[in-house]
């Protein structure tokens, strides 16, 4: 029986536009969803339910309008969710801090999460969070499989690799070939009538603020050519141009 | 000022290139830079001896070294890293160490730096959509992209001093899976030549794959052609959902140029288009545009480049 946790996330629908109002990110009219690689932190989080038994929590960081994202994954079949109340800035330390502290004090055997948030694209968060708790940890595996122990594919500098886990472990989740289940009816509406566990956490400072977000500079307009015979000027520019031939 | 400490981004048993570009971005931050290379063969270390802006060098050597295991490398490099502001690659590997190595000194980590200036930091946010300016309170670990910052120039002559190093390792390699095919992955190329659904079929990738051979390239996909095609797989896929790429030279050919593809891709230094469709957006964000079908322009642009080899 394992003690699975799976982090979510919230962020804006990876379609949507982006608009800044002064010196930050207006996120007030896009729409939120699930952060596309946590979709597969819980299609392997559920795999492992099903091979080893144990019950499934996901867990989100944020405040009231973060709760969403749980109900999504109760959906599709996780069976416990808990957001820490926090819907202050928190930078890297600040958050795996408090995720450890959740983690450590209640058993957990094992944490998936997405590769990244679709949000700040950085991956911190997942080997962090290892290193806090002083776990191993895998990042970016495209499979996973409890044949012979627990082992996962993961890229290394030099290709893909199979590589033997030892639990505890954070493992952070790519796309691969995993095909993610969906919410079916009965899930729905068993997420509906799902309560929050709701947790409040200690805040510690964070030493990385943000001072501004803008709208990446536009680029200056290129040349455009019509018709297929033009790819040898096209070619002659890269080499004269942009000296990259 | 604060010290900086660059760890040395490792290809193949080598010193990649962008560690220059590692040097380059420590000297924007200021103090003495200290470059500490994670090898199981010491004399890997003397190809950045010249590089001008080290002060030291520390080869850390250890066998441990030949196979990446998170933990283990983090309390290795750790242990001989003296206290400062970090900085790595922010290839996939590296942004995992340096996530691990801020979180082992309670400190913060800021990923994908691509602008650097009166201290503070610029990250793309939002796959590039927008870009976020941090400033620092105390020492962090910083991951730089690749191909964004000038190289620091040669003629130095920083001392190099060998430390053994060991870490706790707890993951272990069973096997090594083969690529499916001999061709650059996207994440390591300098060009990179990809195909979208507008090339109507996988077979005729080959297409691509001609000019990537004669130009060293990579070729890689857009999720459509990716979740079209069995034989396209998830691998070559740039974008948001697959690998974001920053080379030097980037030709989009049947790819319309959807949000999430642009997020994988933006950033790369040169962008050239062909596509059919004179609206297609990946057009806004060309450099060279070519409105043709491939059918068109591909063989005129493989005997072009043939001719310039």
């Amino acid at each position: 029986m394992a003690k699975i946790a799976v982090l979510v996330k919230q962020v804006p629908d990876t379609n949507s536009k982006i608009i800044v109002s002064g010196n930050s990110v207006d996120l007030s009219s896009v729409k939120m969803v699930m952060s596309p690689y946590d979709e597969f932190a819980v299609e392997n989080a559920l795999r492992h339910r099903e091979s080893s038994g144990g019950t499934v929590t996901a867990i989100t960081v944020g405040g009231a309008g973060s709760e969403k994202v749980l109900k999504d994954a109760k959906a599709i079949g996780v069976d416990e969710i808990v957001r820490i109340d926090c819907d202050s800035y928190l930078d890297s330390n600040a958050l795996q801090t408090i995720l450890c502290s959740m983690i450590s004090s209640e058993g957990f055997d094992i944490v998936y999460c997405g590769k990244s948030a679709a949000d700040t694209g950085a991956g911190s968060t997942g080997p962090g969070l290892a290193e806090h708790l002083g776990w191993s940890s895998v990042s970016n595996i495209t499979e996973s499989s409890f044949d012979d122990g627990f082992s996962v594919v993961a890229p290394l500098n030099d290709g893909n690799a199979v590589i033997g886990v030892n639990l505890p472990a954070v493992i952070s989740c790519d796309k691969g070939n995993t095909k993610v289940r969906k919410p079916n009816v009965k899930g729905i509406m068993q997420a509906k009538r799902a309560s929050v566990d709701v947790r409040s956490c200690e805040v510690p400072a964070s030493s990385v603020n943000v001072v501004s977000q803008s709208l990446p500079a536009a680029k200056p307009a290129g040349k455009k050519f019509e018709g297929g015979q033009n790819a040898s000027e096209v070619a002659r520019l890269l080499r004269d141009e942009a000296n990259i031939i | 000022m604060t010290d900086t400490i660059v760890i040395a981004e490792l290809n193949k048993g080598k010193i990649h290139s962008t560690t220059s570009e590692l040097v380059a971005a420590a000297g924007m931050i200021g103090g003495s830079c200290t470059v500490v290379v994670p090898c199981s063969d010491s004399s890997i270390a003397d190809s950045i001896s010249s590089t001008s802006g080290i002060d030291k060098i520390i080869v850390a050597k250890s066998d441990m070294f030949a196979s990446y295991d998170a933990s283990g490398w983090c309390s290795a490099i750790d242990s001989i890293s003296p206290s400062g502001i970090i900085i790595t690659s922010a290839s996939p590997q590296s942004k995992d160490l340096a996530a691990r190595l801020a979180a082992r000194r309670k400190i913060s980590v800021v990923q994908d730096v691509i602008a650097i200036e009166n201290g503070n930091l610029t990250s793309p946010i939002y796959s590039g959509k927008a870009m976020q300016t941090v400033s620092l309170n105390g020492d962090v670990v910083i991951s730089i992209r690749q191909n964004v910052f000038d190289a620091a120039p040669e003629g130095g002559s920083a001392e190099i001093s060998v430390m053994d190093a060991s870490g706790n390792v707890t993951t272990a390699v069973k096997e090594l899976i083969s690529r499916a095919s001999a061709r650059l992955d996207v994440s390591e190329a300098n060009i990179i030549i990809s195909g979208g659904r507008g090339m109507g079929s996988p077979e005729n990738f080959s297409h691509l794959e001609k000019i990537a051979d004669t130009l060293g390239a990579a070729v890689g996909a857009s999720r459509a052609a990716v979740d079209t095609w069995d034989d396209i797989p998830h691998s070559m896929q740039v974008g948001q959902t697959g690998k974001t790429v920053n080379p030097n030279l980037y030709i989009a050919v049947g790819i319309s140029g959807a949000i999430q593809h642009l997020a994988g891709m933006r950033s790369s230094k040169y962008i050239v288009a062909i596509n059919k469709d004179p609206d297609a957006p990946i057009f806004q964000h060309a450099d060279y545009g070519i409105v043709a079908t491939w059918e068109e322009a591909l063989p005129v642009l493989q005997s072009s480049l043939s001719a310039m080899m």
